[in-house]
C-alpha cells in the first residue's frame, strides 16, 4: 500500500477517464464533431484532470502527514508509559517500536506495541489510500455526467491549470510564511527560557555548560554578542578584501581591457563564482590558515590557527565574482554618452572613470556591496571548517571568533536534545541571521531604486 | 557678468606649454596608469586566487586516485578454509565470507619473515596491509577454487600508512615518534620494494565503495547515489514549480497586489543563507511532519525550495524573451491563451529554461549546509536505494573527511572534490552547450 502505487493508480485512472471521456464526446454528438464546443481531447482532458487532481492532494496530505499521524497515535496508545519520558528517550522508543523485529525477544512489551504501531499504520494507509481512489473515481464520474455539447470544456480545463500555476507560485509565499512562523515559533520557546535582554546584550556565550547556577535556564550562558561580533569582524575582512578588487576587476573589465581578456576573464570569474563552498572551507583550513600562521611565526606574531583572517580573506576570494559581476552590470548601463563627453573635454580614462561613471553608477554598486555584505553574513561552510567555535569578543583578526552560522550548526549537528534552551538557540540565532540579511536586502533594493539616475 | 568675460579671459590665456602645465599633465598621466595598474592587479589577485584554489586542490587530489598494494605469496590453508567441493555457488559467498582469513595472512607473512615472533612485531607488520587485504584473498578464492592448498601471489591493499609512505606524504627524515610508520616498518615496506612486490595502481575501489573509516577503504559511490536522489527529488519538485510559476507570472497574472506580493518574496527567497533553508526543513519536515532524518527526500524538498528562486526568476527570462509577434499569430490563428503559450511559447522558451534548471542544480548539488541542518552527516557506508533511507551527499563527504585527523583522508577529499568539480563542471558545460545550440536571436 504504498505511496508510489497510489501515484500509478491515480495515472492510470486520469487515462481511463481521459479515454472515456474523448470517446463519450463524440458518442453524444453521434460523431458529428461539429456540435461539440471544444475538441473531443479537450472533454477527455476535462474528465480526466478533475479525476486526478483530488485524489493527488490526498495522496500528497497521506506522504506528508502519515509519519505524524502514526507517531501520535502511538503517543495516545503509550499513555503514562509515553508521558513520563524525555522527548529523546520517547522518539528512541519509538523508533524501536517500527523497527521492532521478532528475533528481538528483550523486551515482550515492544511486541505488543509493534502490533498495534503495525495495524494502526496499516489502517492509516488503507483510509488514505480508498479514500484517494473513491474521490478520484466521484470527481471523474461528476465530469463524465455534465458532459453535453454545449459544455465549455476547454475554458473549464484552461481555468484548472490557471489556478493549479496561480498555486505554484504562490509557494514562495508560503516558504517565507513557513521560514517566519517556524523560526519565530522555536525562537519564542528559546525566549521562554532565556531573557531577550541576555540574547541580544549579554557577552557571554557558552551553551554547552553552566556559568552561574543562578542562570535563568542554567544550562549556560546564551549572550550571542560574541558571535556577532564574530559574523561582523570576518564580513568586515572580507569585503575589505572583496571590494575592492571585485569593484576594480569589473572596472578594468568593462573600461580599459580589450575584447580578448574580457572574453577570458569572465568565465574564469564564473567559475571562481561555481565552486562550492565546502571547497573555500577545504582551502581555508588546509592552504591558507598554515600559511598565515606560518608567516606570523616568521615575524614574530602569535596567530591562532583558526584565526578570522583565513576565514575572512577565503571568503573574500568567494565574494569577488558576486561583486564584479554585479558591479560591471552596473557600469556597463551607464550611457556611452556621457563616456565620450568626459573624454571628449579631456578627461584621461581614469578621471572618466572616477568622476563621471563611478557616482553614476554608484547606488547599482553601494546595492551590490550590501548584497555581498548579506551574502558573506549568512556564509556558513567556510566558517564552519575554517574559524573556531570559542566565542571570544574580540576584534583582533589575528585571533580565533566564531559566528552565528558556525554556532547554528555546531549546536543542530551530533547528539541533539529535543526543546532544550541549546537546541532552540539555534533558531533564535538563525532569527536573528534572517532579519539582518532580508534588512540588508531590503536596503540594497531601495538604495538601487532610489538612487537610480535616469538618463533615458 | 563681468567676471565671466574675465575668467575667459585668464583661461585663455592659459600657457599650455608651460612647465607647471606640463607637469601636471605628467602627473595625470601618471595616475592614469597608476590606476590602471591597480585595476589590472585586482583582476590578476582574482584570477590568482581561483589559480591558488585549483592548483592546491589538484596536487593534492590527483593522488587518492590510485591505490598501494602490496603482492604476497598467501598461503591458502585447507585447514581453514575446510571442505567446500559440494558447496553451491550461494553457499560459497556465505562461507568464505565467514573464514578466518587473518589467520592465513599471519602465517604467510611468518612464513616470510621467519625471524618475526613477538606479538608486537607480527601485529605492526600486519599493520602494513589493510583490513581490505582480506577482502582481496576471499575474492581470489572466489574467483578460482583451485587455489586451496597451494601457496599463490596476491596483490594485498596496503594501509593507509604504508600508502603515504609510498607516495612520498610521510617523510623517512623526521623522528620515528613523530611519524606513523616505524622504522622497522619502513625495512619490511623496503625489502617488499626491493622485491618488486609493491605496485601502484588506479583505485577503482574509490569509485565504488562508501566511506569507511579506514582512508584506504574509503570510497564516494554511496555519497553520490546520495546526491544523485537528493537532486532527483529536488528537480521533480522545484522544476514543474518553478516552471509554472514562471509561466503563471509572466503570462496570467493580474497586475494586483497578490502579485507585487509574489514577485517581492520570490527576490527576497533568492537572497536568503542557505542555512535558514535547512533550518526550515528541519523545523517543518522533521520536527513538524516527522519526515525520516537524514533521508534524500528531506534534502531534497529543502533543496527544492532554495533552488525554487534561481528557477523561477531565469524562466520568466526565458519566457519574456520569445517574442511577442509568435504569440500574436498564434492567438490570430484562434488558439486560445492557454494554447499560445504550451504549444508555441513554452517550447520556444524551453532551452533557456532548461539552462537555468541545470545551473539551480548545479547549485543544489553544491549546496552544504541546510544539508547539515536536516542530518545528512551520517556515516554512511551502504548505498541508499530509496529516498526515505539515510544517505549523505557529495560536499557532505567531502566536509566529513575535511574533519578526519588522518594524513590518508586528505588527498581522499581532494580527489572527493575534484569529482564534485567534474560534476559541476559537465552540468555547466551542459547549460552553455544547450545555450548556444538552442538560443534563439529574434
Amino acid at each position: 500500500m504504498s505511496v508510489t502505487l497510489l501515484f500509478v493508480i491515480l495515472l492510470l485512472m486520469l487515462y481511463a477517464f481521459y479515454y472515456v471521456g474523448k470517446r463519450k464526446s463524440l458518442a453524444i454528438v453521434d460523431g458529428n464533431i461539429k456540435r461539440l464546443h471544444s475538441l473531443p481531447i479537450h472533454y477527455g482532458w476535462a474528465a480526466g484532470i478533475n479525476s486526478f487532481i483530488p485524489g493527488f492532494f490526498i495522496l500528497a496530505a497521506w506522504a506528508l502527514s502519515e509519519n505524524y499521524l502514526i507517531d501520535n497515535m502511538l503517543v495516545d496508545h503509550l499513555g503514562e508509559d509515553a508521558a513520563s519520558l524525555a522527548p529523546f528517550e520517547l522518539s528512541n522508543l519509538l523508533n524501536s517500536i517500527k523497527e521492532y523485529t521478532s528475533s528481538e525477544t528483550d523486551d515482550p512489551s515492544l511486541a505488543v506495541h509493534y502490533q498495534y504501531y503495525a495495524s494502526i499504520s496499516e489502517r492509516i494507509a488503507w483510509s488514505f489510500f480508498l479514500s484517494a481512489v473513491a474521490a478520484s473515481t466521484l470527481t471523474g464520474y461528476f465530469a463524465l455526467r455534465r458532459m453535453e455539447p454545449e459544455f465549455n470544456s476547454r475554458n473549464n480545463i484552461e481555468n484548472i491549470i490557471k489556478t493549479l500555476l496561480m498555486a505554484f507560485s504562490v509557494i514562495a509565499i508560503f516558504t517565507t510564511i513557513g521560514i517566519v512562523f517556524s523560526l519565530l515559533f522555536e525562537s519564542m520557546r528559546f525566549f521562554d527560557q532565556v531573557s531577550i535582554t541576555e540574547f541580544v546584550f549579554g557577552i557571554q556565550w557558552s551553551p554547552q555548560t553552566a556559568i552561574r547556577a543562578d542562570q535563568v535556564g542554567s544550562s549556560g550562558a546564551f549572550g550571542a554578542v560574541p558571535l556577532f561580533m564574530g559574523t561582523m569582524l570576518i564580513t568586515a575582512i572580507a569585503m575589505a578584501i572583496a571590494a575592492p578588487i571585485g569593484l576594480l576587476s569589473a572596472i578594468y573589465m568593462a573600461e580599459f581591457s580589450n575584447k580578448k581578456i574580457r572574453k577570458i576573464a569572465k568565465p574564469l570569474l564564473e567559475i571562481l563564482a561555481g565552486i562550492p563552498t565546502v571547497v573555500y572551507g577545504f582551502i581555508a583550513a588546509l592552504v591558507v590558515a598554515p600559511f598565515i600562521r606560518d608567516t606570523g611565526e616568521l615575524i614574530g606574531l602569535e596567530i591562532a590557527s583558526e584565526s578570522a583572517l583565513a576565514a575572512g580573506i577565503v571568503m573574500g576570494v568567494m565574494i569577488i565574482p558576486l561583486i564584479s559581476s554585479l558591479s560591471d552590470d552596473v557600469i556597463s548601463v551607464v550611457p556611452q554618452n556621457l563616456r565620450e563627453g568626459s573624454l571628449g573635454l579631456g578627461a584621461t580614462q581614469t578621471e572618466t572613470v572616477i568622476k563621471v561613471i563611478l557616482p553614476s553608477a554608484l547606488p547599482g554598486i553601494v546595492g551590490a556591496l550590501l548584497l555581498a555584505t548579506s551574502r558573506a553574513i549568512g556564509e556558513t561552510m567556510i566558517v564552519v571548517m575554517a574559524a573556531g567555535m570559542a566565542a571570544n569578543l574580540t576584534v583582533n583578526p589575528l585571533e580565533a571568533v566564531t559566528t552565528v552560522t558556525v554556532q547554528i550548526v555546531a549546536l543542530l549537528t551530533g547528539d541533539q536534545e529535543f526543546a532544550s534552551a541549546k537546541t532552540l538557540s539555534a533558531f533564535a540565532l538563525g532569527l536573528a541571521l534572517f532579519v539582518t540579511t532580508l534588512a540588508l536586502n531590503a536596503v540594497a533594493l531601495f538604495v538601487v531604486r532610489k538612487y537610480r539616475e535616469q538618463y533615458d | 557678468m563681468t567676471n565671466t568675460t574675465e575668467e575667459n579671459q585668464s583661461v585663455s590665456r592659459v600657457d599650455w606649454n608651460s612647465e607647471k602645465q606640463t607637469a601636471r599633465l605628467k602627473s595625470r598621466y601618471r595616475k592614469e596608469k597608476m590606476f590602471k595598474g591597480i585595476a589590472i592587479m585586482s583582476l590578476g589577485t582574482a584570477i590568482a586566487a581561483l589559480l591558488v584554489v585549483l592548483v592546491s586542490i589538484f596536487s593534492t587530489g590527483i593522488s587518492g586516485f590510485t591505490e598501494t598494494r602490496i603482492t604476497m605469496d598467501i598461503n591458502i590453508d585447507p585447514a581453514v578454509v575446510g571442505e567446500i567441493n559440494d558447496m553451491s555457488e550461494e553457499e560459497l559467498t556465505i562461507h568464505v565470507a565467514s573464514l578466518n582469513i587473518n589467520r592465513m595472512l599471519v602465517s604467510s607473512l611468518q612464513a616470510k619473515f621467519p625471524d618475526v615472533t613477538r606479538r608486537a612485531d607480527v601485529f605492526a607488520l600486519l599493520r602494513l596491509f589493510s583490513v581490505g587485504a582480506q577482502t582481496d584473498i576471499r575474492e581470489a578464492i572466489l574467483e578460482d577454487t583451485s587455489i586451496v592448498g597451494q601457496t599463490v601471489p596476491i596483490s594485498l591493499k596496503a594501509g593507509s600508512d604504508v600508502d603515504m609512505l609510498i607516495k612520498g606524504y610521510i617523510s623517512r627524515e623526521v623522528e620515528e615518534s613523530d611519524r606513523k610508520i616505524s622504522d622497522q616498518q619502513i625495512v619490511w615496506v623496503d625489502q617488499f620494494i626491493a622485491e618488486e612486490r609493491v605496485t601502484q595502481g588506479f583505485n577503482w575501489a574509490f569509485f565504488t565503495s562508501g566511506d569507511s573509516r579506514e582512508p584506504e577503504l574509503a570510497g564516494i559511490w554511496s555519497a553520490t547515489v546520495g546526491s544523485f536522489l537528493t537532486l532527483l527529488v529536488t528537480f521533480l519538485i522545484s522544476f514543474p514549480i518553478g516552471v509554472g510559476s514562471a509561466i503563471y507570472l509572466e503570462e496570467f497574472a493580474p497586475k494586483n497586489r497578490l502579485t507585487d506580493l509574489i514577485e517581492i518574496n520570490i527576490n527576497n527567497l533568492a537572497a536568503v543563507p542557505s542555512i535558514i533553508f535547512g533550518l526550515l526543513g528541519l523545523a517543518i519536515f522533521i520536527n513538524f511532519m516527522s519526515l525520516p532524518r537524514s533521508a534524500p527526500l528531506v534534502g531534497g524538498l529543502t533543496l527544492a525550495l532554495m533552488t525554487l528562486p534561481t528557477i523561477i526568476i531565469t524562466s520568466r527570462a526565458a519566457i519574456k524573451a520569445v517574442p511577442p509577434s509568435i504569440k500574436e499569430a498564434a492567438i490570430g490563428l484562434g488558439a486560445s491563451h492557454m494554447q499560445t503559450v504550451f504549444h508555441h511559447v513554452l517550447p520556444l522558451s524551453m532551452p533557456g529554461i532548461l539552462t537555468g534548471s541545470i545551473i539551480g542544480m548545479a547549485q543544489a548539488l553544491g549546496e552544504t549546509a541546510p544539508l547539515l541542518m536536516i542530518g545528512m552527516v551520517a556515516f554512511i557506508v551502504d548505498t541508499p536505494t530509496g529516498i526515505t533511507e539515510a544517505a549523505t551527499a557529495l560536499p557532505v563527504q567531502v566536509y566529513l573527511w575535511a574533519d578526519s585527523p588522518e594524513r590518508g583522508f586528505l588527498e581522499k577529499t581532494s580527489a572527493a572534490i575534484m569529482v564534485l568539480l567534474a560534476f559541476l563542471i559537465i552540468m555547466n558545460g551542459l547549460a552553455i552547450w544547450l545555450r548556444q545550440k538552442f538560443e534563439k536571436k529574434w
